[in-house]
């Protein structure tokens, strides 16, 4: 079979291109996190059916999520944004109810370097702690109770120079701690109560439930030595667990940091996008246990169209910063078999902005190994030819 | 759960203990902390910020409030950082990267850092070791210099037979190595690898077992192997020699091809400077081992694997931006520097001391830790580029709204 010439880049159907002579249309998931409620009845659904073992049960203490990223002992994971941003322009019934972030710059810095014994490696690595709280905001909240001053975040005159919206610049406003203790959680009350309701401010939530993207190109199955991964007749990407010898090189090439490997039996897992229950015609099980339909699955092509659609009403319905990720076939990894609607950019949500599948370069690499191999010869050959010293 | 996991919520208690005794160091924001504050924070520049749209954080203000540095590199320890900006005038990066502000998900990691341990970057320097004596042995071998073809094919099967044992090692499933042999792909520089290992290794093994053709008795058995063993040797030498360029220079390749910012960018490099490398620890063997009048060509070695190198990894540490800082900061700069310090003594020494057994042997055993420094300067730069989401947001932001700006 003559290779297609965006074997390694461009827009491709995956699964003809991996041998498949009778592949059906290719299946993926459409995660609208618009309808996210953040319930992560996906996580449990998708450990209970695929057998995946625990994760840890300690708090990292950056927000709701307690499961911090995908690994090989989390196939699903919702990630949980709270940032402190004035959300009532965008929901005038809710405009004047007063608020209150849980989150401080300072707790986001500490809670940077939890983690949680998920048996797995990397797992869950701590984070940069500066990143962490300037994620936050800029609201300061002493972290040991003693009410700290107000302090305006735009006071050190690092107003964004493209063109936000205006107001909706994080910190934006004279920002106040409700001076609670922390306890290793965001609020064990309500937000806002127990201060003022003048020192009260605005925050969001963003949820989103991330999960294998099951890529056009995925390095992960160029890259493994075995044919453990294999491209099955859906478009999906499965590790067959019976192959894996456990040798890493998919964990440092999934552009997404998906991929894992479990400690304890030394071998790679991730999503297989339920492949048993879809070879029985079935839902995969976090699509099947979702209860606001946020995650979809069904034909690629399909979703893709009610994903455009869903982005067009929601920018009607004064949304605008809905977005789509992963669902372009001509970006960087041929588009996602398991794409996204997102309120923010991607990396808000942990998630790369442009990644590029590594193999698209690896002809140039060949090249510029064959070179160096080349010069490496001609440099022995001319030590022994040359003068006799 | 089993009972000897540790109570639920008591990662908090030591977070809460930890903070209650980091308490009075931390600066508050009234009074002439806040000062200095703001006065770094204006120094940084709020406004080369790489620009995240649909704004979220885009300030340093949490990071200056949360009694943060801007930027605090990963692997330096405070003390030393602030030690680096004094002698420079306060605030001045080493690099000239302009602090650059991302947005992450509470700073995690966007990628899974590599989870080779230290045995890959172990394998990379004996791996080049054994390309670079076999060529050595090769030479040896064509121009009569026996002290060099001897010492090249024995440290050559030495050195390979440590690199299967690094590589097996690393395996998440060592038992299941052989599964490495399934299947033979060229998208796959791994699988490429093993099948340039599997060529090179026996044909090394052979070319160092014939070496003990002259302590076979002369008769029988084993009398027939001391008359055919040299010239399936010399075979056997000449067709490892043909595979260690290619030995050499495919694990550049190998950590290219990842999802880890310094290594992926670093591809043009990477082959040229593991390549100089190679010879360069070549180049050591042979000085460590031959006599004066045969070590001539080692020495060449030298030159010309150390010229190689130092162009290779000065290109690194300043062509690629950003994605240069982890190969200049902390113990990857550190090894790296070594390494070339460790290079450039390892010539000198060759050079001048070509009548001295000593000098010539000291200067051999340089390079070879200058070889074991970059190849460990290079793995740990790679890795501590992944496990910094800097790294892997800021390029592709940059990117993203580069090509935003050009479709309008």
């Amino acid at each position: 079979m003559i290779p297609d010439v965006n074997s390694l880049y461009g827009p491709l159907d995956p699964a003809p291109d991996a041998g498949w002579s009778a592949a059906g249309p290719r299946m993926g998931f459409f995660t609208d996190t618009s309808v996210c409620i953040g319930c992560k009845a996906c996580e449990v659904a998708c450990k209970e059916w695929n057998a995946v073992p625990d994760s840890g049960f300690d708090l990292l203490g950056m927000s709701y999520d307690n499961t911090g990223a995908l690994t090989a002992n989390s196939w699903r994971h919702v990630a949980f944004i709270e940032q402190p941003l004035p959300a009532g322009h965008r929901t005038p019934p809710f405009a004047g109810n007063p608020t209150g972030g849980s989150v401080s710059a300072a707790s986001a810095a500490v809670a940077a370097g939890t983690g949680n014994p998920t048996g797995t490696q990397p797992g869950v690595p701590p984070g940069a702690p500066s990143a962490a709280a300037r994620m936050t905001g800029g609201v300061p909240a002493d972290v040991l109770g003693a009410p700290t001053r107000a302090v305006t975040a735009n006071g050190a005159g690092s107003m964004p120079a493209d063109g936000a919206p205006a107001g909706s610049a994080a910190g934006n406003g004279a920002a106040t701690t409700n001076g609670a203790q922390f306890l290793g959680m965001p609020g064990a009350q309500p937000p806002g109560r127990g201060s003022g309701a003048e020192s009260r401010t605005d925050f969001r939530w963003l949820m989103m439930s991330d999960v294998c993207k099951h890529c056009t190109h995925a390095a992960c199955l160029d890259v493994c030595p075995t044919g453990s991964l294999f491209r099955t007749e859906f478009g999906t990407v499965v590790v067959q667990e019976d192959i894996c010898n456990g040798c890493g090189y998919c964990i440092s090439a999934c552009p997404y940091g998906v991929i894992d490997q479990r400690k304890d039996d030394g071998r790679a897992w991730k999503c297989t996008l339920c492949y048993d229950r879809l070879g029985a015609g079935m839902t995969p099980a976090c699509a099947q246990a979702c209860p606001t339909e946020s995650i979809q699955y069904g034909p690629l092509d399909e979703l893709r169209e009610r994903a455009a659609q869903r982005v067009a009403a929601l920018h009607e319905r004064g949304v605008p910063e809905a977005r789509l990720y992963g669902h372009d076939p001509t970006d960087g990894v041929g588009g996602d078999g398991a794409f996204f609607l997102l309120l923010d950019q991607p990396e808000v949500y942990g998630l790369p902005p442009d990644p590029v599948v590594t193999t698209r370069d690896l002809p140039r690499m060949y090249k510029r190994a064959g070179l160096a191999a080349l010069a490496m010869a001609a440099a022995a050959v001319a030590a022994f030819v040359g003068g006799s010293s | 759960m089993s009972p000897d996991r540790a109570p639920v919520g008591a990662l908090f208690r030591r977070f809460r203990d930890r903070l209650a005794s980091e308490g009075p160091e931390r600066p508050s924001v009234s009074g002439g902390h806040g000062a200095k504050q703001s006065g770094r924070f204006a120094e940084a520049g709020g406004s080369r910020a790489t620009g995240t749209g649909a704004g979220v954080a885009r300030t340093d203000a949490g990071a200056a409030e949360a009694g943060l540095a801007p930027q605090p590199p990963r692997d330096v320890p405070p003390t030393e950082r602030r030690r680096g900006g004094r002698r420079k005038g306060g605030g001045g990066e080493q690099l000239n990267v302009p602090p650059a502000e991302f947005t992450s998900y509470y700073g995690r990691p966007v990628l899974k850092a590599p989870v080779w341990k230290w045995d890959i970057a172990a394998y990379l320097f004996t791996g080049g070791l054994a390309a670079g004596s076999s060529l050595l042995a090769a030479g040896g071998q064509l121009t009569g210099r026996p002290a060099l073809r001897r010492a090249g094919r024995v440290t050559s099967l030495a050195a390979v037979t440590t690199s299967a044992y690094f590589l097996i090692n690393d395996l998440g499933r060592p038992s299941r190595f052989h599964h490495m042999l399934r299947v033979a792909k060229l998208t796959s520089p791994m699988s490429v690898g093993t099948w340039i290992l599997s060529a090179f290794g026996p044909a090394a093994g052979v070319a160092a077992i014939a070496e003990a053709a002259p302590w076979l008795p002369e008769r029988g058995v084993l009398g027939l192997g001391r008359r055919l063993l040299p010239p399936v040797g010399h075979a056997a030498g000449l067709a490892a020699a043909a595979t260690a360029p290619l030995l050499a220079t495919y694990t550049g390749v190998l950590l290219a091809d990842t999802a880890v910012p310094s290594w992926h960018e670093a591809y043009p490099e990477l082959p040229m400077i593991f390549a100089g490398s190679a010879l360069a620890s070549g180049a050591g063997v042979g000085l460590l081992t031959a006599p004066t009048d045969q070590a001539g060509p080692a020495r060449r070695f030298a030159v010309a694997g150390a010229a190689m190198e130092l162009w290779g990894s000065h290109r690194v540490e300043n062509r690629l931006g950003l994605l240069s800082e982890p190969y200049a900061e902390g113990t990857p700069g550190r090894l790296l520097k070594a390494g070339r310090a460790l290079t450039a003594a390892g010539v000198v020494g060759a050079l001048i001391g070509r009548r001295n057994r000593a000098l010539s042997a000291v200067s051999g055993a340089a390079l070879l830790a200058a070889s074991v420094c970059t190849r460990f300067g290079i793995f740990h730069g790679g890795v501590a580029s992944a496990k910094d989401p800097r790294y892997t947001v800021v390029p592709q932001r940059e990117r993203a709204d580069r090509r935003a700006a050009e479709q309008g």
